[in-house]
């Protein structure tokens, strides 16, 4: 494993406003859905902070059993994921803090456009690991497998314990975890990916 | 020689990294560096040495994450007094002819403070007491306060050390390349903050190396009146042939450093990948460097936490309508515990364009403490204004104060012998920028002279309690014109004295001149230039007033603060057209002619225009008429369209938020006249551990609309508090969000409370990972899939 975990912050990818409207549970949008998609975007445009932090390890795994050195995973989703690959990566990423103060204001004041703008920041925080992901096989060459995180499958939301503590996240990042495993920020995620 | 002393005219050197160090004496990834101090005490005190070698005047405990959330009582106060030890016997074997002193280290607590995360202020205050309190035990001379990326919890942790311990307190905090914290703080506002709160040194560390951070240095330095902290990481950690480096070397390190104490910095250290090397490279090369004396900025500033407003330059704008004086509506609000009403007018009037929201929410029949509490709280929920606490009851100041993120506006002091006694304190222990009244137990005095002479004795008083002057700003009391026709005379000959003869700031709640009279905004408008024009520096104003505004920007314009009138051009039709409707033309024209306007815009989603149609309808028809006739019609064709999955769940709610707009009006113009019929009492909440509350909002907003009386309880709500509440309402149902599996527990521990104690109520839970076969598992009442199911299933239930 790196000795620290590493960091990489990025500029905002573009938006794809038809995820947007996915997220927020739109298949199709009439112009006042568009202007309303819009006029969030264009407030919320300067919130967004993009940040990640990760470590490399090597990987071993018997069974249902991810050993990644400074913990292990117990995960028949995982493993079978991360079956062929000899080492990990084990990153956190968020958008920050802005978009959740304004979820939460317009939660109170306009549930339509905190509706929207819970969507945009599904959509950002995907496409930050998105970019994150692109960036790691650029630069470690092999075949990456495709992220997977904490509470998909059989994979024990517990491992956040783990995960944030060989991250360092709260400090790296300002990510934190609540008493029911919960992201401050929440438009955050934590995941592995093979390499091999 | 103390700490203080030496501060005071040395350049003051802090030690550099420790995790760095202790991963490279084998420190395992995950492990708890603060286990060491009693485990490998020894190597933990070699690298204390190795800094105080280097030169460092002070070395930080390795405490950084020493709190009672990651450890025991037992526990951390083994680890901290080990810590401080190990770090005592590093001073007295270290050969360094140096000044040495050891600093408590006090890293973030790891969890995020509410409402961003679900650490209460308070319990954030208890955790960082209880390291304090082992700390200065043990022996310190200083407690540092570092790499705190949230201004909440830097005040939490610099409240505790104040409370718990006479030492000199220094704060760093963590900057982002974009020049503010995590949490939004800019520099200035942390200065405001900080400085208020009483620090001996504040500045920066972590997240960047020397170069990055210099720019928010320089900013510290240009806003603080105490010397300035810099403790930058060896840059930025980078992957080369597997190993771990930094890209910033200890010769470069020091250059940068040299720069920016040359530039005013007065305490420079390293933080995260830095070692003795960097320290004595620092050391040697800035040793020759004379400090830049720190000087008084005499800068009269409050902050949120996001954002600085000092005053002095451009006129100040404090907004005046979250206050129930003369305003039937907003009493109800009070009265109901309406917040949303109360937070929809501090937003409105952010827009307006005013920089400080002034909240008043004392009422006789309402508990003000806890109702000033709340509403500060939720107010910095939703609005980065800086605030303006306004009560006369100091236990509801201090409680407000208290919590508040930032440095606040104190509404009021005047020159009675104990206004001064009570509300002083609580500016010197919190800061505060506090808005003394020139009256005192002789009543307002007539003239210039009196109140002159009450605003110098206040000032007396002040500096007794180590308050400055830039922290006061007199406000010299606008009177009616119509009882006294020299009043307004008096106030601004005094306004114009204490401006000139005091250098202090004032302010004036401009509307009290025109009381009695027709047509007040045009007084007040004229009245607010001639205020302006004598020096005020603040107006406690109502933003809707177009004349008011006129005067605002007309004024700034005039004086040379308005760059190319630009502020006054984008404003400037505004004075003289009513209120525009921000909806398009196109779509105005589509709804004008129909036969049913209101139910249209409601099924549209337009809420400036529906809300306008209702007060157009209520001149010539009656309330009830237009809600059965228009909006309830209205509601159930778009109600409809989403179960049939036509309509989609943003254009539901703009639906709802326009009939809201039209309900909301209505309840304006009934209010108190009426009796509200109401279908039944809902009790809803997200359950204990949750903070995520779209969900919860979207059917409160629904139920609202088909006319069910919502009490919110809000999020992270415990199943007792659910239970109460449903008990002391007697509530028909209760609505339970969770959208966690961790926190389905919790509701199902609710439901199983209700069920026992409140047999009557039906629960409704709804929620992400509910399903219809878990909601009978945990045996509620009924699983709603969304916002509409929960109003139907509510209407066949009354209706049986």
């Amino acid at each position: 494993m790196s000795a620290l975990p590493l960091l990489k912050s990025f500029s905002a990818p573009p938006i794809c406003e038809k995820e947007v409207l996915r997220y927020a549970g739109c298949r199709e949008a009439d112009e006042n859905i568009l202007a309303l998609l819009r006029s969030c975007t264009e407030e919320a445009a300067e919130c967004f902070t993009y940040n990640v932090c990760y470590r490399v390890c090597d990987l071993s795994v018997s069974g249902a059993v991810c050993d990644f050195g400074a913990f292990s995973v117990e995960s028949e989703t995982l493993s079978q994921n991360l079956s062929a690959s000899s080492r990990a990566i084990i990153f956190a990423a968020t958008v920050g803090t802005g978009i959740d103060r304004l979820i939460s204001k317009y939660s109170r004041i306009s549930p339509a456009r905190a509706v929207i703008l819970q969507a945009l920041g599904a959509e950002r925080i995907e496409a930050l690991c998105d970019a994150f992901c692109r960036e790691m096989e650029n630069e470690l060459g092999g075949r990456h497998t495709p992220r997977r995180s904490p509470g998909y499958g059989d994979i024990s939301l517990s491992v956040q314990h783990d995960i944030f503590s060989v991250l360092d996240a709260p400090r790296k990042i300002g990510l934190s975890l609540n008493d029911s495993l919960l992201m401050s920020p929440t438009k955050s995620v934590t995941a592995f990916i093979g390499v091999s | 020689m103390t700490f203080q002393k030496f501060l005071k005219s040395n350049i003051v050197y802090l030690d550099g990294g420790m995790g760095t160090l202790l991963q490279a004496r084998g420190l395992l990834p995950g492990e708890l560096p603060e286990c060491w101090n009693i485990t490998h005490p020894d190597v933990i005190c070699d690298i204390h040495r190795a800094y105080f070698d280097a030169g460092s005047n002070v070395v930080c405990t390795n405490t950084f994450g020493a709190n009672s959330l990651k450890f025991s009582d037992d526990e951390l106060s083994a680890i901290i007094t080990a810590a401080v030890s190990n770090a005592k016997r590093a001073r007295e074997e270290s050969s360094s002819p140096a000044p040495k002193f050891i600093a408590l280290d006090i890293g973030p607590s790891g969890k995020l403070l509410a409402p961003l995360g679900d650490l209460d202020f308070e319990d954030a205050v208890s955790v960082f007491a209880k390291t304090v309190r082992i700390g200065v035990a043990a022996g310190v001379d200083l407690i540092i306060i570092e790499t705190m990326n949230d201004s909440f919890e830097t005040k939490a942790a610099l409240l505790a050390a104040k409370e718990n311990s006479n030492l000199p307190v220094i704060v760093s905090n963590a900057y982002g390349e974009d020049g503010k914290l995590m949490t939004g703080a800019s520099p200035e506002a942390m200065v405001a903050l900080l400085e208020g709160m009483g620090v001996s040194a504040l500045g920066a560390n972590c997240s960047l190396g020397p170069k990055q951070l210099s720019a928010v240095a320089k900013r510290l330095v240009a806003a603080s009146s105490v010397p300035v902290i810099l403790k930058p990481n060896a840059g930025l950690p980078k992957s080369v042939d597997g190993k771990t480096v930094f890209d910033v070397l200890p010769d470069e390190f020091a250059d940068e450093l040299s720069d920016i104490i040359k530039a005013g910095v007065r305490v420079v250290g390293g933080c995260c990948g830095t070692t003795p090397d960097y320290i004595r490279a620092l050391t040697e090369k800035t040793r020759s460097l004379s400090p830049v004396p720190v000087t008084e900025k005499n800068i009269t500033v409050v902050s949120s936490y996001t954002h600085a407003v000092s005053f002095g330059k451009k006129p100040v704008l404090i907004g005046e309508r979250i206050n129930p004086t003369g305003k039937k509506r907003f009493k109800q609000a009070l009265r109901e515990n309406d917040m949303d009403y109360i937070l929809s007018e501090g937003v409105a009037q952010h827009e307006r364009g005013v920089h400080i929201l002034d909240v008043n929410v004392g009422l006789p029949e309402i508990d003000e403490v806890s109702m000033l509490k709340g509403a500060v709280a939720e107010l910095q929920a939703v609005c980065d204004l800086p605030l303006q606490i306004d009560t006369s009851d100091p236990v509801a100041m201090e409680t407000a104060l208290r919590r508040y993120n930032g440095k606040a506006m104190i509404n009021s002091v005047n020159g009675k012998e104990e206004s001064m006694r009570e509300v002083f304190p609580l500016v010197r222990k919190y800061g505060g920028v506090v808005v003394a009244l020139t009256l005192d137990e002789n009543g307002i005095p007539e003239t210039a002279d009196g109140r002159f002479e009450i605003a110098k004795k206040i000032l007396a008083v002040a500096k007794e309690y180590g308050i400055d002057k830039k922290d006061i700003i007199f406000d010299t009391l606008a009177m009616t014109i119509s009882a006294d026709g020299g009043a307004a005379l008096a106030t601004l000959s005094s306004l114009r004295r204490i401006r000139n003869e005091l250098s202090c700031h004032t302010s004036l709640g401009v509307s009290n001149v025109s009381f009695g009279l027709p047509n007040r905004d045009a007084v007040n408008g004229t009245f607010f230039a001639l205020a302006l024009q004598s020096g005020l520096s603040a107006a406690i104003m109502n933003p809707y007033s177009a004349d008011m505004m006129k005067t605002y920007y007309t004024y700034n314009a005039l004086s040379d603060l308005d760059e190319n009138c630009a502020e006054y051009i984008a404003h400037a039709d505004e004075f003289t057209l009513a209120p525009a409707t921000t909806e398009k033309a196109s779509a105005t024209a589509e709804i004008s002619g129909a036969e049913s306007e209101l139910s249209r815009a409601v099924v549209r989603g337009f809420k400036e225009k529906a809300a306008e149609i209702t007060k157009e309808l209520l001149k010539t028809e009656d309330a009830l008429e237009i809600v059965n006739r228009e909006i309830i019609p209205a509601l159930d064709t778009v109600g409809r369209g989403f179960e049939a999955k036509t309509v989609y769940l943003p254009q539901l709610l703009m639906s709802a938020e326009a009939a809201k707009s039209a309900f909301e009006v209505i309840k304006s113009a009934v209010s108190g006249a009426e009796k509200k019929t109401s279908k039944g009492v809902f009790v809803i909440a997200t359950v204990k551990g949750d903070i995520h509350d779209i969900g919860k909002n979207i059917v409160k907003l629904l139920l609202e609309n088909y006319g069910f009386e919502v009490y919110d309880l809000g999020r992270d709500v415990p199943p007792e508090a659910v239970l109460d509440k449903v008990l002391e309402l007697h509530a028909p149902f209760a609505g339970l969000s969770a959208l966690m599996t961790t926190t389905v527990p919790a509701m199902e521990e609710t439901v199983r409370l209700i069920k026992e104690k409140a047999p009557w109520c039906k629960t409704v839970v709804g929620g992400a990972v509910l399903t219809e076969e878990y909601a009978k598992k945990i045996g509620a009442s009924k699983y709603a899939r969304d916002a509409m199911e929960t109003v139907r299933y509510a209407e066949v239930m009354v209706s049986k």
